[in-house]
């Protein structure tokens, strides 16, 4: 609509040259439209396009980065999927973590943002005190959470031994290590914390109030009146949690290096996921096979097994979430 | 005898009804309970959140040997150990690469995303909704996907290995998270002002120069802010590109080294710690609004 009006509006009142006129305006448009775009649409093309056929390439192809490529067939998908044997943990301990990290961070997120929209006072000091921990540089995070939960001399275990509790050995079990992890995610529950605050004060007050008046409990007017208006931005932080978990890498890597004790420097080759592979994500293995035991053909078809995943999770996401595509000014 | 034994429910449900000042008297007791039960709440979060910064504080100025031991309060006060961080080798070019590396490609990206964002919020075109499907898919796709092919071509093709090049020059390109979040901003402008801009004769840069980026200044500003952050913490990118060449690191990527370079000095490496936090914090404060809108507007908007 708009565009036809402005068009008519720009034509000169000759008559016969109208239809030119309209063309040229049309084009000048999508002309206008590319250069606008242009930097993107080069972006997409040559950082996003290219890497990802190429991925697909490689997949077919043995190539160690030195020789020459040859083309293989399905071998390097074959050996992914049936003999590679870190395969079976990095998955598992992808789905481990998007399960329970995002259920536990979507749970904490909410509970914290209750707390906060029902606090009277020193709302400001407690708001910046919860949010300050997402702001910390994740290999900062990880590096203190090691130290923290360090089992010789980390305060933590020193203040559990104090009170009596045989604490466990955080990172250095394989047992414990996964839900550390966990704890360090809730200590940055920052920008959930945000959102659902915001969420949370958008639910009609006089819902409540009427609630209260029909004599419904704290459970009740949870379950009947916040849950269902807070529901889609739950969903929205599900879902974009999940994609972030999927690639969860950083605190991963650096909680296994560092509590591995291993000297870690230029050159390093040790390989992620200590203790005992239970730290390890499939992001991790695709470094681990393309840039320490240059298996190029290998590392690309875990590649193509994640965006697999992040695809359909995305896919979701825009199903969930149609209003951002489609709102207009 | 049986009335003060029955349950209180009872006894309440069984009183006369109260007159208005007990009903107040026993609102007031009861939300002065609800205030004690939050509030202890919300302190006992805020330990969770605050004390692992207190103990990294007090662990930073302990001596080498107290930081070897259990105890939790240094004996005494080494501020030195910040002055012995800095001297550490390479650690001053950790901090220039990092400034280099969120500077430059804070700027690359604001300048590079705000015309795609405003053609996707303000042109209608035919494919802008494709457009839009991609953009948001580029913005949910693992870095770990495509970074092989793109480390051969930085790597065999531009000899560029070893720099922090190949991941500052792709963000001259747009990035997707940027475009997207500053789109959903600039959706929210009335059209009206673009329409009586282009009434008084203005082109589409001079109406994205004068009238729309003035507009935009707080999802701008939540943008930048965010790639800034973005580029700091980067523990990925330097990884695979920085990580042959020690005079490349940035402080995310080196503060691990550190750790293995002191080996037992659990005290030196919680002051570097400190050290690499504290410019985000810093900035966070003086930043804090537009931060906190532009995190508001990736959930919650649209």
């Amino acid at each position: 609509m708009a565009r036809t009006r402005k068009a008519v509006e720009a034509v000169p009142s000759g008559g016969s040259d109208n239809a030119a006129a309209l063309r040229r305006k049309h084009q000048r448009d999508r002309l206008r439209t590319l250069g606008f775009l242009s930097p993107w649409l080069i972006g997409f093309t040559v950082f996003f396009g290219y890497p990802l056929v190429a991925t697909v390439y490689f997949s077919f192809m043995h190539y160690n980065q030195i020789e020459p490529a040859t083309f293989v067939g399905w071998r390097n998908w074959k050996y992914v999927f049936d003999q590679m044997p870190l395969f079976g943990p990095a998955l598992w301990n992808t789905l481990w973590l998007v399960v329970v990290m995002v259920a536990l961070r979507v749970v904490f997120g909410i509970g914290i943002g209750l707390l906060i929209t029902k606090l009277k006072t020193g709302v400001g000091f407690f708001r910046t005190a919860f949010y300050l921990p997402y702001l910390a540089p994740p290999v900062a995070a990880t590096v203190a959470f090691v130290f923290l939960l360090n089992p010789g001399t980390g305060p933590v275990n020193e203040m559990l031994g104090a009170v009596g509790i045989d604490a466990p050995n955080w990172f250095n079990d394989a047992n414990w290590a996964k839900p550390s992890l966990v704890m360090l995610s809730l200590w940055g529950i920052g920008d959930l914390m945000v959102i659902f605050m915001a969420a949370l004060l958008d639910v009609p007050k006089e819902q409540y109030e009427a609630a209260e008046l029909d004599g419904a409990g704290s459970f009740a007017k949870f379950r009947y009146i916040t849950w269902p208006s807070i529901l889609p931005i739950v969903m929205f932080a599900v879902v974009t949690g999940t994609v972030q978990t999927m690639q969860y890498y950083t605190q991963a890597l650096v909680a296994g290096k560092l509590a591995s004790g291993v000297s870690v420097g230029p050159g390093t080759t040790i390989q992620p996921g200590y203790p005992d592979h239970s730290t390890l994500t499939v992001p991790q293995l695709v470094y681990s096979l393309g840039f320490q035991n240059f298996n190029t053909g290998a590392a690309c078809v875990l590649s193509l097994v994640l965006f697999a995943i992040a695809m359909a999770v995305t896919t979701l996401l825009m199903r969930k979430r149609a209003g951002l595509l489609t709102a207009e000014d | 005898m049986t009335t003060t034994a029955l349950p209180p429910r009872a006894t309440r449900a069984s009183r006369p009804t109260p007159t208005p000042a007990q009903a107040a008297a026993r609102a007031r007791r009861k939300s002065v309970l609800h205030w004690i039960a939050v509030h202890t709440g919300a302190l006992a979060a805020a330990l969770f959140f605050v004390l692992p910064f207190v103990f990294v504080f007090l662990t930073s100025v302990m001596s080498d040997s107290q930081a070897m031991s259990g105890d939790l309060w240094p004996h005494e006060w080494r501020w030195s150990n910040y002055a012995d961080v800095f001297n550490t080798p390479g650690f001053l070019t950790w901090w220039r690469n990092s400034l280099l590396y969120a500077g430059l490609g804070t700027l690359f990206t604001v300048c590079s995303s705000i015309p795609v964002a405003y053609a996707l919020a303000k042109f209608r075109f035919r494919g802008r909704r494709g457009a839009m499907i991609l953009v948001i898919s580029t913005m949910m796709l693992p870095p770990q996907v495509i970074v092989i092919p793109m480390y051969l071509v930085w790597a065999q093709q531009f000899g560029l290995s070893g720099s922090l090049w190949p991941l500052i020059i792709p963000m001259a390109f747009g990035d997707a998270y940027s475009i997207f979040l500053l789109r959903q901003f600039l959706l929210t402008i009335p059209k009206e002002y673009l329409e009586s801009a282009r009434v008084d004769g203005c082109g589409e840069i001079r109406t994205l120069l004068t009238i729309v980026v003035p507009m935009a200044k707080p999802g701008i500003a939540a943008i930048a802010l965010f790639q800034f952050f973005y580029c700091w913490n980067d523990y990925f990118g330097p990884q695979i590109y920085a990580a042959q060449n020690p005079g490349a690191w940035t402080l995310s990527y080196g503060l691990e080294s550190f750790k293995s370079a002191h080996s037992v000095n659990w005290n030196l490496t919680m002051a570097a710690t400190l050290l690499v936090m504290a410019p985000v914090i810093i900035v966070f404060f003086f930043a804090q609004k537009a931060f906190v809108e532009g995190v508001t507007l990736t959930g919650v908007k649209g």
